[in-house]
Formats: structure tokens, C-alpha cells, sequence
């Protein structure tokens, strides 16, 4: 099968390739950038395990084919923190209240969370749970990811997102 | 308590400690199965069978092989003959294994079934290759509804001679005759339940890494048993253990259905010495709905008989369980389990059970957090409905029939002798949290302006910790090294339970060190004793065994080269924050990095220990209640609250162990209210997908209050497993919510699950 060569940049930096046009940008993200922080839950756009933010916008990357990303900005899990290792308030409030457990989904209610508090830094309780309802755990019972979004807003409303 | 503050040292059991797992799984970096990439690395895919029952009559695969990129493709002719021994190390050799053929041979017995296994360049191709694999299949008559497998025609096994797997009765339902004859009241039902499934969020997967120039195999697995994947392997394949090492990092979850070797895996593991490289195979989404196993799925009648002041006379059950086409082994357990806990943690002076299992054409049977829960759900359902009939509200039925403390040790009529449990401490104390009696006047209020509140009560009582065979002992390795660093290694199969958090808390408050000096190696068969894994809410009460009897021995050698070291007694010298001080003079001391120097640089201090259980099981019980809204119009279900009150002993880090328990709850509500993995009458799946098969998500769940009870175990430290109990207090509790919500309509609910269009059914009716 013929490649095509896309351009676009991740967590900040310019990446350059050749895929397969059916590759997904999940697949892509993972296998050929070897980032492999964003998950595979389900491959058909449910569970948001896959959850990355493309031009800032959080979508699912089993979704998506590696070159409909040509020319955008991704960032991954990877990217969420600060380069030194250090956590994000999103990543921080998941620690604090006991928000993960196999830490399978995890990377997707990181990006998918960080996404919306940045849109809604003043949320209420039923639209966070509105917010969450595009990911899925398994282990939480999402006692302590509820918990987590609300500590991290705090952080988003004072900027401190990142 | 024996653990409790040994010396001045800071404690870290029972704090809220942020967990060691943490920092790597929210940045990314944690190491699933499908995140190990290995130099010429091959990737495979199964074809499975679209047909419930069929022959085979001809695969032919030349297409497939001649796809570029593809390497192999292997039928049941090419593997299958490889298998050396198959057996569980945990289950023995002596009990039968039903069968488990690797890849279908002859014929296939459930959609999903494996049929062949491809091995390609990438995951992408083998996929394609899999779809030119062409296979001629016969159809057969398939056994479809285990109610009527008993008594059909067509054999799933032919060779078993029935559909019954097994069967056994203790005492027949007749012996009661009298009992239930002359009782005040007599309550009487049969209570079904669906089948569904545990579902971790990441399916099964392994990488099998064979050096053909060694003889040595490498397997990286998602699974909750390194230990016993090493020695399943090891057996089936007729290698010695030593040359197959099991190395698992991160598990996406697991919830009983990563405990055994399933036929998948084993396909795995005979393929990969074969293909002169490492091969992958990590199953999709449709795979682990497909092919991954079922739980649940079965049924009971139940009966119950009263005295005329509601007092329990006797119980009993009568119980059918569908295993599917290919059960883990040995399916007769657990099934009986359900008999033997059916009385749970209530007064009940007679009882029995029988249960039968059954083969069908359905994906097989494999464990799921709480495999016996059944017992708790027909249980609890059948009080609810005895009380309805018998005019008396359900706490209070409850109430009249709990076990008090003055009552313990107490024998159930089964032989299930409950020890430091406190069922009716936990009942009262999740009553009062709710205001009972408050939610009861307005639930009143409610129902005279046309609102259907509920409140549903379930208790339970369950076995934690087995303690016998391979599941009673625990190894751990404690090594400080000249850096200071203390180093633990226990076998692990931690799949989200927080064990790594748990055994450095424990390791830090039992050297008297610092916790941040503490790291843990586990799930490396290479590096770590055998241990069974996570399973039988057995790991964090077993590793503290182990933890304690490695620190013991490790402690002694500290005290005594400290006490050299610094002139005093052994007596003199007291160890906290990672350091031997005088007691009398704490400014006098030396550091454990000094003392592991000094008593053998470089190799440090080290010591290895095993724990070996004291009891053959510890006893964990817990009270559920919840509230609901039902929408009589729609059929909706909308939980309010929910109160779980739980006594695990003490714990050893609150977050964890409530953590543990609203993952379960919340898995129990999912089954009554979402989940159904169902099949439609010729066998075919019909929820392959989430769009099917629908998990709770954060929209529909409540925040889950918890209350709690301490009593001690006679366990290390006084702790008890908590990891299944959630899954198995929530499903009655639920149910009775819903039916009580709906009494005024008359409504008795039997059949699970309760999603909307059952609920506007059972109304219309």
C-alpha cells in the first residue's frame, strides 16, 4: 500500500513521516513516534483511552487517520506535564484524590480533563460528570476522577492549568 | 494489631500516602503489554469462528500466506500436538480440566471461538490476513439457553457424554420438607441473573520472546498472575520452569478475568518459540467481548423459612450456573461457593444447596470479582421480597436475623465458620448514615405526589484471603542497599490494586524507615519468589504477611550491627526514619545507608523470607445501601446515594481500600443496570462493541459515601482483602432499590438486568 508523508508537530516538536494512509494517529502515535502514553480501549471511538488534543481540540486518535493530522499540533500525555517530569494541576489532582488506579484510562481523562477546564474553568458538579462521560474506567468507579476535576478547577480558574 | 507502632517511627499504615504507581501511569510512561516493542518484532491475530456450533472441514490458507509480510499461519494441526501438560498450579494436577484445546480442532463450540492464528509483520497485515484465512464450516446444532442444556439433544462436548460439567448436592432440598412445611412464613423464588463480564479497559495481551540459541523464553504479559503464567507455560510446553521468565509491568486492569492461562494465550505461547522472533498478540475491544469469557449468567431457587416472628429457619438453594463452551478450571468451585456462602452473615440454623453447571455454546466461563456473588444477590433479594410478603419492613427483618459478635465463632449450616466480623455494626452504621427512617418519610412524601423512591439494603459476609494450597503462602526480599536504598521484591499482579504503594508502606513502617527511601520490584518471575498472584482479594492481607516476616529477620541483623556499631544493647537501640538511635540519646545513631555499608559493602543487607497463612480464610463483611428515582413512564433508573459501611480490619491506606471498594460497587451497579453480554437465539454475540455493550460512566454513577468498621483480623497486621467485596454488596442493593421503589405497583423483580425497557415491562404487566 502506497505511503504519504505528513508533517505536523507533537508535544512541541516538528515530527516528519511516511504512513500508510490507513494508519490511525492513534497506531501512528504509538508505533511510529513510539509514544505509547495514549492507550487503545476500544478502536472504535467509545471508551476515550485514545484521547489527544489536535489544534487544542481533544479528540479520540482511534478516529482519525495519521494523515488528517498533516499540518496540526498534537499533544500527547506525554506532552501534558512540564518536560522536566514534573506534573500538570490536572495530573496533580489525580495523584491527590487516589483518581486512577490501573492507570489504563488514565492518560485520556488527563488530556480529555485538562481540555475542559481550560473551556470551563467554573464547572458544576453535573457538568463535570457531563464532561467525564466520553471516557471509561473500569477500576474508580470515577469516585476520585470526579474529586480530581474538582481540585483541579480550582487551579484552572486561578490560570494554573499547566 | 501486632504491627501497630513497633517503635517511635512515622507510620505510614492507615495514612492516606500518595501512591509510588502514580507518577509514571499520569505522564505516560507506564510499560502495558502492547507498549513493549522488540527488535523484529512479529504481531498476531486470531481467526475466530462466526458460528456457535460447526465442523470444520477445510481451512485452507494459501491466500493469507501468500499476503506479503505474512509469515505464518497456524491451524489446530500445528499447535495443538505441542501441548505438553495444561494445568493450573493453583487448581493441581489432580482436578480435571475440562477441555481446552488451544486453537478449535474439528469443531467450533462459540463465536470467537480460535480456529487460526496468523503471524505477520505488523498488526495491520496479519488483520488482512486473517480476513484470506477461509475456512468451511458445517453448522450444527448449537445448545444455546442453558436452561435447556440439561435435556438437549446436541452435546457441546461429545466426548463428556452430557451437558452437565458436574454436579453436587449436600443435603437434598426434601430434607427440609418439614421445616418449610410447618413454618409462620415461607418465602420461595427463582432469581435469575445476566451475563456479563469484567471488561478491563485494557483486553489480554502477550509478547513472547524466544532465544532459540539460549532455550530461554521471555513472555511480557498482562496478567494478574506472573508467577502462575511462568509455571502454566513452563508445563504446557515441556520447558523447564527456570528457562521461561514472566515479566509484567503495568496491567490495565484485570477483575479476575487475567488470572488463568486461557486457550488464547496458550496458542501464544506455542507459537512464539516457533516463529524465530517476538510475537505480539494484544486482543481488541470486539476480541475481549467476543472471546475473553463471561461471568455471571445463572440462576437459583431460593427459599426461605420464617418463624412467626421472622426469625430465619432454614435456606436453601438450588443452583444452575452456564460455563459456556470453555470454562477456566474447575468450574464446580466456585458454583459450589455460591451454596456454601448462601446463608451469608445471618442467624440460619438449617440449609443446604445443590448446584449444576452446564456447558453451552457460549464464550466460556471465567472469573469475575466475587465469582460467587450470586449467593448475596438471591440472598439479599429473597429477604426483601419474604419481607414485602411478610408485612415487616426489610432493615428490620435484617435486623432480627444478623449475626451479633456474642455469637462469633459461628458455623453456617454449610460449614463456613465466620470469625471477627461485625455485620450488624456495619448495618446500623450504613442505616444511620442514609437517616433511615428520614429517607422512609420522604420516600412517603414522594410517592403521594407521583415519585417512585426506593432504598435497597444488602449485607454480606465473604471469604478473603484463601489460605490454603499455593494460595496460602507469600514470599518477599527486603535489600538495603550501601545507598540507603531499601529495595522490596514480592511476586506482584498488580492490575490497578495499588500493591506497590501497599507493600512500600508496610516495608517503610516495618524497618522503621523512611518511605521515600522505599522502592518495590514485582512481577518479574526472575527476580521475585512465587507467589499466586492477585486474586481471591488475597494481596495486600498475604504480602503483609510476607512483609512483616522478611523485615523481621532483616531488623534483628540492623539491630544487632547497630548495637555493635554504636556500644549499647539491642535492647538500647530503637529504628525510625531510616536510621538506629539510642533510645536514651536519639542524637546518637547511624544511618541505614552507614549500617548497610558497614555490614557488607557492597552487597548490603538482605534477607528473604515466606509468609505461610494461619487461618484457611479471613473473614471480611460489609452493608450496601442505596436510593433511588424511578421514572414509572420511562423505566429509567437514577441511583441518589449510596452508602457502602465495610469492616476490613484496619487499613493500610484508606484511599486504596475505598478505592477499591466504589470500582466493585460501581462494576455491581453496571450489572444490573447496563451491562448484559447477551446472545440471541442461534449464538450469535449481539454487544461486541461499547456501543453494545454499555458501561456505567461517570453520568450515571453516584458519589459513594463510606463508613467503617474495624475489626482485626487474626491475619498479619489485623487486615483483611477487600478487593471483591464491592461487586458483591452492589447488586442487591441496587435491585432492592429499584423493587422498592416500585412496590406500590405490586412489581417483583426476579429477572436482571433492570435496564429501562425491563423496567417499563415489568410495570406493564
Amino acid at each position: 500500500m502506497g505511503e504519504v508523508s505528513v508533517k505536523l508537530t507533537v508535544n512541541g516538536q516538528p515530527r516528519a513521516a511516511t504512513v500508510e494512509p490507513r494508519v490511525t494517529l492513534a497506531d501512528f502515535l504509538r508505533e511510529q513516534l513510539q509514544l505509547t502514553g495514549t492507550h487503545l480501549g476500544c478502536e472504535h471511538g467509545v471508551c476515550g483511552a485514545c484521547t489527544v488534543l489536535v489544534d487544542g481540540a481533544a479528540v479520540r486518535s482511534c478516529l482519525m487517520f495519521a494523515v488528517q493530522a498533516d499540518g496540526a499540533e498534537v499533544t500527547t500525555i506525554e506532552g501534558i506535564g512540564s518536560p522536566d517530569g514534573g506534573l500538570s494541576a490536572v495530573q496533580s489532582a489525580f495523584r491527590d484524590c487516589h483518581g486512577l488506579q490501573c492507570g489504563f484510562c488514565t492518560p485520556g481523562f488527563v488530556v480529555s480533563v485538562t481540555a475542559f477546564l481550560r473551556d470551563h474553568p467554573n464547572p458544576t458538579d453535573p457538568e463535570i460528570r457531563e464532561a467525564l462521560s466520553g471516557n471509561l474506567c473500569r477500576c474508580t468507579g470515577y469516585q476520585g476522577i470526579v474529586n480530581a476535576v474538582q481540585q483541579a478547577a480550582g487551579a484552572a480558574r486561578r490560570g494554573e492549568l499547566r | 494489631m501486632t504491627e501497630r507502632a513497633a517503635d517511635g517511627g512515622a507510620r505510614y499504615a492507615g495514612a492516606r500516602v500518595h501512591r509510588v504507581e502514580d507518577d509514571r501511569l499520569l505522564t505516560g510512561r507506564g510499560t502495558f503489554v502492547d507498549d513493549v516493542s522488540l527488535p523484529g518484532m512479529l504481531h498476531a491475530c486470531f481467526v475466530r469462528s462466526p458460528i456457535a456450533r460447526a465442523a470444520i472441514q477445510r481451512i485452507d490458507t494459501s491466500a493469507a500466506l501468500a499476503l506479503p509480510g505474512v509469515r505464518f499461519v497456524f491451524t489446530a494441526a500445528d499447535l495443538n500436538p505441542g501441548v505438553r501438560e495444561q494445568w493450573h498450579t493453583t487448581i493441581g494436577k489432580e482436578m480435571p480440566e475440562t477441555p481446552r484445546p488451544p486453537l478449535a480442532e474439528g469443531e467450533v463450540r462459540f463465536v470467537g471461538d480460535p480456529v487460526a492464528l496468523v503471524v505477520a509483520e505488523s498488526r495491520y497485515l496479519a488483520e488482512d490476513a486473517a480476513e484470506l484465512v477461509e475456512v468451511d464450516y458445517e453448522p450444527l446444532p448449537a445448545v444455546v439457553d442453558y436452561t435447556e442444556a440439561e435435556h438437549a439433544k446436541a452435546l457441546v462436548h461429545e466426548s463428556h457424554g452430557s451437558n452437565v460439567i458436574a454436579q453436587l448436592t449436600t443435603v437434598p432440598a426434601s430434607a427440609f420438607d418439614e421445616v418449610f412445611a410447618s413454618a409462620a412464613h415461607v418465602a420461595s423464588e427463582t432469581i435469575y441473573q445476566q451475563a456479563y463480564a469484567p471488561v478491563p479497559i485494557e483486553g489480554r495481551g502477550l509478547v513472547v520472546d524466544y532465544s532459540s540459541v539460549t532455550g530461554d523464553l521471555t513472555i511480557h504479559a498482562s496478567t494478574q498472575t506472573p508467577h502462575e503464567v511462568r509455571l502454566f507455560c513452563s508445563r504446557l510446553l515441556g520447558m523447564p520452569e527456570e528457562r521461561v521468565r514472566v515479566v509484567t509491568r503495568d496491567t490495565g486492569g484485570g477483575f479476575g478475568q487475567k488470572v488463568m492461562v486461557q486457550r488464547d494465550e496458550m496458542c501464544l505461547m506455542l507459537a512464539g518459540p516457533v516463529v524465530g522472533a517476538p510475537l505480539k498478540w494484544v486482543e481488541d475491544r470486539r476480541e475481549n467481548l467476543l472471546a475473553a469469557g463471561k461471568s455471571r449468567q445463572e440462576h437459583a431457587a431460593v427459599k426461605m423459612a420464617f418463624d412467626a416472628d421472622g426469625a430465619i429457619q432454614a435456606a436453601y438453594i438450588d443452583f444452575v450456573q452456564d460455563c459456556g463452551a470453555y470454562p477456566t478450571p474447575w468450574p464446580l468451585f466456585p458454583a459450589a461457593a455460591v451454596g456454601t456462602f448462601f446463608p451469608g452473615p445471618y442467624r440460619v440454623p438449617r440449609g443446604g444447596f445443590a448446584v449444576k453447571t452446564l456447558y453451552t455454546n457460549t464464550v466460556g466461563r471465567a472469573p469475575y470479582r466475587g465469582p460467587w456473588q450470586f449467593e448475596s444477590l438471591a440472598r439479599e433479594v429473597l429477604l426483601d421480597i419474604a419481607a414485602r410478603q411478610m408485612h415487616v419492613d426489610p432493615a428490620e427483618l435484617r435486623r432480627r436475623n444478623l449475626l451479633r459478635r456474642d455469637e462469633l465463632p459461628y458455623k453456617n449450616p454449610n460449614g463456613m465458620n465466620y470469625d471477627n466480623i461485625s455485620p450488624l455494626e456495619t448495618f446500623e452504621q450504613a442505616l444511620a448514615m442514609l437517616d433511615y427512617a428520614k429517607f422512609r418519610a420522604e420516600q412517603a412524601e414522594a410517592r403521594s405526589a407521583g415519585r417512585y423512591l426506593g432504598v435497597g439494603l444488602a449485607n454480606y459476609v465473604e471469604a478473603s484471603t484463601p489460605g490454603y494450597g499455593v494460595y496460602g503462602t507469600e514470599p518477599a526480599t527486603i535489600r538495603i542497599a550501601p545507598t540507603g536504598r531499601i529495595t522490596v521484591y514480592v511476586a506482584g499482579g498488580s492490575s490497578g490494586n495499588s500493591i506497590e504503594t501497599t507493600v512500600v508502606q508496610l516495608t517503610a513502617d516495618a524497618l522503621g524507615a523512611k518511605i521515600e527511601d522505599v522502592d518495590t520490584v514485582q512481577g518479574d518471575t526472575a527476580v521475585t519468589g512465587f507467589g499466586a498472584g492477585t486474586a481471591g482479594s488475597r494481596s495486600g492481607s498475604m504480602t503483609a504477611g510476607a512483609v512483616r516476616e522478611t523485615a523481621a529477620v532483616l531488623r534483628e541483623r540492623i539491630l544487632a550491627i547497630a548495637a555493635h556499631e554504636l556500644g549499647v544493647a539491642i535492647e538500647d537501640i530503637e529504628l525510625a526514619d531510616s536510621r538506629a538511635s539510642v533510645r536514651a540519646k536519639p542524637a546518637v545513631g547511624v544511618s541505614f545507608k552507614d549500617l548497610a555499608a558497614l555490614a557488607d559493602a557492597p552487597a548490603g543487607l538482605e534477607a528473604s523470607a515466606r509468609y505461610t497463612a494461619n487461618s484457611p480464610s479471613i473473614w471480611v463483611n460489609a452493608t450496601h445501601v442505596c436510593t433511588c428515582e424511578v421514572d414509572v413512564a420511562t423505566g429509567r433508573v437514577q441511583l441518589l446515594r449510596y452508602i457502602v459501611s465495610e469492616d476490613c480490619g484496619p487499613m493500610i491506606n484508606p484511599n486504596v481500600v475505598e478505592g477499591q471498594i466504589a470500582g466493585g460497587t460501581v462494576q455491581g451497579i453496571g450489572g444490573v443496570l447496563f451491562e448484559h453480554l447477551a446472545y440471541d437465539d442461534d449464538g450469535n454475540p449481539v454487544a461486541t462493541t461499547f456501543m453494545d455493550y454499555l458501561l456505567p460512566t461517570a453520568a450515571e454513577v453516584p458519589a459513594i459515601e463510606f463508613g467503617h468498621i474495624e475489626t482485626p483480623s487474626p491475619g498479619p497486621g489485623g487486615y483483611k482483602g477487600v478487593g471483591e467485596g464491592g461487586a458483591i454488596g452492589a447488586p442487591p442493593a441496587v435491585v432492592n432499590a429499584v423493587a422498592d421503589a416500585l412496590s406500590p405497583f405490586g412489581v417483583k423483580i426476579t429477572r436482571l438486568p433492570l435496564g429501562p425497557s425491563q423496567i417499563v415491562a415489568l410495570l406493564d404487566r
